[in-house]
């Protein structure tokens, strides 16, 4: 049992850092999960607006990045306004990223010619204010790269979301190189729960959140997103995580 | 003729001009060439050889206006440089214009496309000279040809002596001298040449291996919006450009805010004190007039001209430019309109990126149920049939896969791909997918059998097999991966 006095001492702290990094001028505004567990460990009680996050796949997840462009497509559907996705091999199909609730009305893409166009043209959206999300491609980000992403999705209040797709199963080993991002995730596919009848069901995902600023990493078991963009809660998660209750008793919920 | 009085396009159908005095077939179409008939032949033969022979007169200024017609429309769509080369040539100038239309390839294939559909078959050439992609665009293009930088030299030497653009007479003695190809010619001294045909094939030849610059006189259009600042020093620095720049946007914006019109292209002609223009070309998706925003997409690219020993004329051009009213905002209680992100769209657009949305086109083959719409095109409002899951990754080829599976409809077993072998788990299937008869003969029996599968570890493709499992003319029965699912 943790006693009461430190963690009003841990809020307090955790403004003075607020304020001291810069952004603190502007409360900062989250987008919910929409499930309990998850929103209650990530500070401000979800993914944050206006930053930038990295996701990438699990195992072969690494390289076809299929698993992470749905959860990708997840967050962005939940934003208003267009969506710019910038590539420099265009092989996502729309029908599925409508699936995951977002439309193909929405979603501009650009198509670079190599990866430092990539990083260029996720720069330009997460400066244009007009933009819900501003998704990119990318196999290397480095700390300066991401930086720079990271202070305009902050000056604009665009969310950046960073997808880490490699060529080769060998070069995924550079996802523990830190960035600035705020979060990092890493999904990967889990078998789906076995139907009475012969089928397919729902697919479900291990969620790892690798790094969070300002929250311990923590992973979850979820079911893909639905029509909505809204991921579901697996039967099982009530029994993962320990961290998380630790968090919760710290934050003082 | 055209419209209903247009004749029959199987007919043969020859042009008849005239050289001194006889009547000659100067053109002739694929039915006339196919007849047995070419050009240069007497008009007389052609008709003898050929009886149902439509025959047409030449008129060479009708031509011509045409040819420049043609050219204006090259200079709104593709390059701020364009020429015309009569009888039946256009020449562009595409430094520094192609990064609109992706690459220099994209730019010549959608080139050759439009012409087509508006009743040209045209060929054309990209190379280092004016020179050499004339002679390439008629002697090698088939339609289209892109020499790589420095690749011209290689190019051209097997071709004829005819494509140097010399006079007839003169390629006709070099024949008699046994000259057939321009690796003979630049392999001869040039001296006893000069002495017996004078300067002309010392000066195409280096023309067409890039040895001495050759300008192009553009053609301007009469009802351009044009303002210009020469300089009294040249001026080379990048900030000195940006400035002017600057400058220029704002009285050319005046001007065309006098006239209600915004522009979708913008140029910049940096006449240099050494010859030659240097161009930046922007373009936009809406008509814009925005001083900002202009000045923008244009400094972008300042760091492509190369400015040689000064720039003593900046010229700043509106190539096309289309009516822009002012429009009055409607403020709305219920919700906040979307945000404009057509300044987002032209800054990726004028750095050589291709920006484009994707919009449902009906059919249930995947790779053909979607195309690609302009940015800011109207929403696509078809969409597509959502009971069946879809991957969130297609390829556009799908991929062989080896599969063990029941026959006819049942899902496989296990299957291998990349040489790893997966094994079915759980699987949903099959749904058919009939062949667009109305496309091809060949996919008027032909079916796809499509299965959502699910592996051991949790992966999930989208397989499916060619053919009904049944009769061998629905397909080969091979099975292949086309989707991952998320």
């Amino acid at each position: 049992m943790q006693s009461r006095a430190p963690t009003v001492g841990m809020e307090e702290l955790r403004e003075r850092i607020e304020s001291l990094g810069g952004s603190g001028l502007r409360k900062r505004e989250v987008l919910p999960f929409g499930i309990a567990e998850i929103d209650r460990h990530l500070p401000g009680g979800g993914l944050a607006l206006g930053a930038l996050h990295e996701v990438a796949g699990g195992g072969n997840g690494a390289l076809d990045g299929a698993t992470a462009a749905l959860f990708v497509a997840g967050i962005a559907a939940r934003t208003r306004g267009k969506v710019l996705w910038c590539v420099t091999r265009q092989d996502l199909f729309m029908p599925g990223l409508v699936q995951a609730g977002l439309s193909h009305n929405r979603v501009l893409m650009v198509e670079c010619r190599d990866e430092k166009g990539v990083l260029d043209c996720f720069e330009e959206g997460l400066r244009c204010n007009g933009l819900g999300a501003v998704v990119g491609e990318v196999a290397r980000m480095t700390m300066t790269n991401s930086r720079r992403l990271q202070l305009a999705a902050e000056a604009s209040g665009v969310t950046g979301i960073a997808i880490r797709r490699w060529r080769r199963q060998s070069e995924a080993s550079d996802y523990g190189q830190p960035t600035a991002a705020v979060t990092r995730w890493r999904i990967s596919v889990v078998p789906s729960e076995p139907l009475p009848v012969p089928g397919i069901g729902r697919p479900r995902w291990y969620l790892e959140l690798l790094r969070c600023r300002a929250a311990e990493s923590a992973d979850y078991v979820v079911e893909a997103c639905d029509a909505q963009g809204r991921l579901g809660l697996s039967a099982d998660l009530a029994n993962r995580s320990p961290s998380q209750d630790a968090w919760a008793a710290s934050a003082g919920r | 003729m055209l419209g209903p009085q247009a004749p029959a396009v199987e007919a043969p159908l020859v042009i008849i001009g005239r050289e001194g005095n006889r009547r000659l077939v100067m053109a002739a179409d694929a039915a006339a060439l196919s007849a047995g008939l070419r050009i240069g032949m007497t008009a007389a033969k052609a008709q003898a050889l050929v009886g149902n022979l439509l025959v047409e007169d030449l008129r060479p200024d009708e031509d011509r206006r045409e040819l420049e017609r043609l050219g204006l429309w090259f200079l709104g769509n593709y390059a701020p440089i364009v020429a015309v080369d009569p009888p039946d040539g256009i020449v562009i100038d595409t430094t520094g214009a192609d990064h609109l239309h992706g690459n220099e390839t994209l730019m010549l294939t959608g080139m050759i496309n439009r012409l087509h559909y508006m009743g040209f078959a045209a060929r054309a050439a990209i190379a280092d000279s004016r020179g050499a992609s004339h002679a390439l665009a008629r002697y090698r293009a088939n339609p289209l040809l892109v020499v790589a930088e420095g690749g011209t030299l290689a190019a051209v030497l097997d071709l004829p002596i005819a494509a140097l653009r010399l006079e007839a007479g003169i390629v006709a003695s070099l024949r008699t001298l046994g000259f057939e190809l321009i690796r003979d010619l630049e392999a001869t001294p040039r001296a006893p040449l000069a002495l017996r045909f004078g300067p002309e094939i010392g000066r195409r030849l280096d023309q067409i291996l890039c040895r001495v610059a050759e300008p192009i006189d553009p053609i301007r259009p009469p009802e351009a919006i044009e303002v210009r600042h020469a300089f009294a020093e040249p001026i080379s620095a990048a900030e000195t450009i940006a400035r002017y720049v600057g400058k220029l946007v704002k009285t050319i914006c005046g001007l065309l805010e006098e006239q209600g019109l915004g522009v979708r292209r913008l140029d910049l002609l940096c006449h240099r004190v050494n010859s030659g223009v240097q161009v930046v070309r922007a373009g936009t998706a809406k008509p814009v007039r925005d001083v900002q925003r202009l000045t923008r997409l244009l400094c972008d690219r300042i760091d492509t001209i190369d400015p040689g020993f000064g720039i003593e004329i900046l010229v700043l051009s509106a190539s096309r430019a289309e009516p822009l009213d002012a429009v009055q905002s409607v403020s709305s209680l219920i919700e906040e309109p979307e945000a404009d992100v057509s300044g987002l769209v032209d800054v990726i657009a004028n750095r050589g990126h291709r920006i484009y949305r994707i919009a449902a086109v009906e059919s249930d083959v995947p790779e053909r149920s979607f195309m690609l719409v302009p940015p800011l095109a109207e929403d696509d409002e078809i969409g597509w049939p959502i009971h069946w899951q879809r991957p969130s990754r297609l390829f556009l080829h799908a991929e062989p896969i080896q599969c063990i599976a029941p026959l006819p409809d049942h899902p496989p077993v296990r299957f291998t791909w990349r040489g790893i072998r997966h094994t079915v788990k759980r699987a949903d299937g099959p749904e058919r997918v009939f062949g667009e008869w109305w496309k091809r003969d060949k996919e008027l029996v032909a079916v796809r059998d499509y299965f959502s599968v699910e592996n051991e570890a949790g992966e999930r493709f989208w397989i499916y097999r060619q053919g009904d499992g049944e009769h061998a003319d629905s397909g080969s029965g091979n099975w292949f991966i086309q989707g991952i699912f998320g």
